[in-house]
């Protein structure tokens, strides 16, 4: 097997706040091979949103990528290269778009300005060749009647529209990858399986590979041929995407997928996992789901669960892998135990 | 434009004397230009709405953003004046009352909005939030108050002892449940629901669909859940609307409209929901295009400008279709889904040159799809 594209190995991104240190990030290991789409999914304050600023090498301080984190891409560790070489990276072989594209768009330009500035300070293209660059790029996502919506600023245009120029810009350079960092959560589900599409598109045409960040299984299961599930700033499950829909291992996966809603399923009363992500100032010692977990035993208290391997390309974080017969015997768990709403 | 009125329910069964009526509901917004602020055109935000609300039952008015929903649920409980129409609570003309009879009657009717950080204010201790309402209306005090205020947030699954404590100090779970407890304490029969649970985490959002659920057994509450989400809607409600552009544009039991939704709209918002099973690989409908400005809606029907109904001709331009019974109980509003009380005949004076013919794509069923191994319910909050 070659290479990954990206690798991810032991990344740890520390925040030192007055409050302590936030341990947002805490040795993440993952990869993305060419051309494929992988699946970050996980709650708000998991850390998926910090992974991704830190590939990039975007997180400011009081945020720190911490020593003998390595984030290998192209055959080169990002976290070694000037600053010079790495904005290099940027834009040229690894682009991100964001969830909310109004903000990633600057209302000032018109759509064709900002789209020509990547052409011109990645590419040095001329000003006219850049604006037809523009156009071109528009033309590939999609926006009907490019030559005049270049012209246009980012508030004449409705918000799917935003995000499409968001990817176009994104696709200036060919990058080898995109970060997608919750792209369509701020569109309506309509609009959403427009963009979607338009990405699933855009992987099978031009080959880039996608890292698509999302709190939404439904959008995992239809774009991503594997999932990293993360919590409290580790990665939990990772595996093929049918494998963790059909026998997922990990409570927190499981629990995850029990309290979604879906169409077309049964309206029975909706599993709940009680209880609240804890701060990332303090992540419990051992096994950092075991308040919220309904098998967790005196193990999970004592023993920080490393990634055991369940299946091929099928790892958990869950010592439920060597102690199978405790998922026989579920119970309250803790957090339930206190009052569902404990804080 | 003519929007017809709805001579007796839809959908309700006959009989049901429901909690709320609404009828007609129109919400324009002025725009104004210049610096005299003329007034150049109008914003039809709701335009011409009705439907009812039996009670203990739950309502569901779903539709993407910009088609109404939101103003719809504040217009009926007048945080925004409705321009027109007529709002019955329990055969009260709500829109007819005075400033002190209203308020009175927001006794009765509560909303819980979406966003659970601006709702709460940040300097008043959760048990003042509660206690608010209970002071406003006269229903307890002193003592009393407190007691009722600790009843009431452990009724929404929050620890008693929270009172003294901040809005910050809580996660956005545990904020809304607090929007839930302050709504729950003048003891409403009819609680609009904004979004109330789209700003939350999936885990947190089952413990808060959870808890509406089960208030709702407990105290006979009838709602009006204001949502996006068509998997939470179908999972909390009995019947739902679907909005587009200020109009409700179909209206069935949430089995049927899920089953075998009629409205070319209903059927295009069903396929683009991602179903969390990747064995199934769905077609979609795609819709071209965005929804058009409600302060320049298109001609006849709204929808036409994008409807994929192989029947859809010169005539959806014109005629504006009345929202009408096509199957017991399920109301929609297609001139090309017979039966339609606009005749062929009608249709072809007005340009028509396909007739109408049933269409139902597979793309927006969903029953078919075997659902995926549920993880079995386990857990409980």
């Amino acid at each position: 097997m070659t290479a990954p594209l990206l690798e991810l190995e032991n990344l740890r991104t520390y925040f030192y706040t007055d409050t302590g240190i936030a341990r947002s990030v805490d040795g993440v290991s993952f990869h993305v091979g060419a051309g494929e789409t992988l699946g970050v999914v996980g709650e708000s304050g998991c850390g998926k949103s910090v992974t991704a600023l830190s590939i990039l090498r975007l997180v400011r301080a009081p945020g720190r990528i911490e020593a003998a984190s390595a984030i290998r891409f192209e055959g080169k560790d990002l976290l070694t290269l000037g600053e010079r070489e790495m904005q290099n990276v940027r834009g040229n072989r690894i682009a991100m778009v964001f969830q909310e594209p109004m903000t990633a768009l600057n209302p000032v330009f018109t759509v064709g300005d900002q789209i020509a500035e990547v052409a011109r300070i990645h590419a040095g293209m001329s000003r006219r060749d850049a604006w037809q660059k523009a156009i071109e790029m528009l033309r590939l996502v999609g926006i009907p009647a490019p030559e005049q919506r270049a012209s246009e600023y980012p508030h004449q245009l409705s918000g799917g529209m935003r995000q499409r120029v968001v990817i176009a810009m994104a696709l200036v350079m060919n990058p080898a990858l995109i970060i997608a960092d919750e792209p369509t959560t701020a569109l309506d589900v309509t609009i959403q399986a427009q963009i979607l599409e338009l990405m699933a598109d855009l992987t099978r045409r031009l080959g880039t590979s996608i890292l698509l960040i999302t709190h939404d299984l439904g959008v995992v299961a239809e774009n991503c041929t594997r999932v990293v599930v993360m919590y409290a700033g580790e990665v939990v499950e990772e595996s093929t995407t049918a494998e963790l829909f059909a026998h997922a291992h990990h409570p927190y996966t499981e629990g995850l997928l029990g309290a979604m809603p879906r169409v077309g399923g049964t309206s029975e009363r909706l599993a709940t996992i009680p209880g609240t992500v804890p701060p990332p100032t303090a992540w419990p010692d051992g096994c950092r789901f075991r308040d919220r977990c309904p098998y967790a035993w005196e193990r999970c208290a004592t023993e920080h669960p490393p990634l055991y391997q369940i299946g091929a390309g099928h790892i958990s974080r869950c010592h439920l892998a060597v102690e199978p017969e405790r998922r026989a015997h579920p119970h309250l768990p803790l957090a339930a135990q206190r009052g569902a709403s404990a804080a | 434009m003519t929007t017809p009125v709805l001579q007796r329910d839809p959908s309700v069964s006959v009989g049901a004397t429901p909690l709320l009526s609404v009828r007609d509901l129109k919400k324009y917004f002025p725009i104004k230009r210049g610096v005299f602020g003329r007034v150049s055109g109008q914003v039809r935000a709701v335009d011409g709405v009705s439907f009812d609300v039996a009670e203990g039952e739950t309502l569901a008015l779903v539709g993407e953003s910009g088609c109404g929903k939101s103003t719809t649920g504040r217009a009926i409980l007048r945080l925004i004046e409705p321009t027109s129409g007529t709002v019955h609570y329990a055969g009260t003309d709500v829109l007819a009352l005075g400033a002190g009879p209203l308020r009175a009657l927001r006794r009765k009717m509560q909303i819980v909005f979406q966003d659970p950080f601006s709702s709460l204010n940040p300097r008043m201790s959760i048990g003042a939030i509660v206690r608010e309402g209970l002071t406003i209306h006269g229903l307890a005090e002193g003592r009393a108050a407190d007691a009722r205020v600790k009843q009431l947030l452990e009724e929404v699954g929050l620890r008693p002892e929270y009172a003294s404590r901040y809005p910050h100090e809580f996660s956005g779970g545990q904020r809304q449940r607090v929007g839930i407890a302050r709504a729950l304490s003048v003891e409403p029969r009819f609680i609009v629901c904004d979004e109330p649970v789209s700003a939350l985490d999936v885990s947190v959002q089952a413990q808060v669909v959870n808890l509406l659920q089960d208030l709702q057994r407990d105290r006979g509450l009838a709602y009006l859940f204001i949502a996006h989400d068509l998997s939470v809607v179908e999972h909390i409600a009995d019947r739902v609307a679907v909005m587009y552009l200020g109009h409700i544009v179909e209206t069935a039991p949430v089995s049927a409209l899920y089953g075998e939704p009629i409205m070319p709209y209903t059927q295009a918002l069903l396929s683009a929901v991602p179903a969390p099973d990747p064995g199934v690989k769905r077609e979609r409908i795609l819709l071209a295009g965005d929804v058009p400005s409600p302060a320049n809606p298109p001609t006849g029907c709204v929808f036409h400008p994008r409807c994929q109904h192989p029947a859809r001709d010169a005539s959806c331009a014109v005629i504006v279709p009345p929202l009408e019974e096509k199957r017991p109980g399920h109301w929609a509003a297609c001139i090309k889904q017979p039966p339609s009380q606009v005749s062929w005949d009608a249709q072809r004076a007005a340009g028509g040159t396909k007739p109408p013919e049933f269409f139902l794509p597979r793309a927006a069923l969903h029953r078919g799809a075997a659902p995926a191994p549920r993880p079995s319910d386990l857990t409980s909050s």
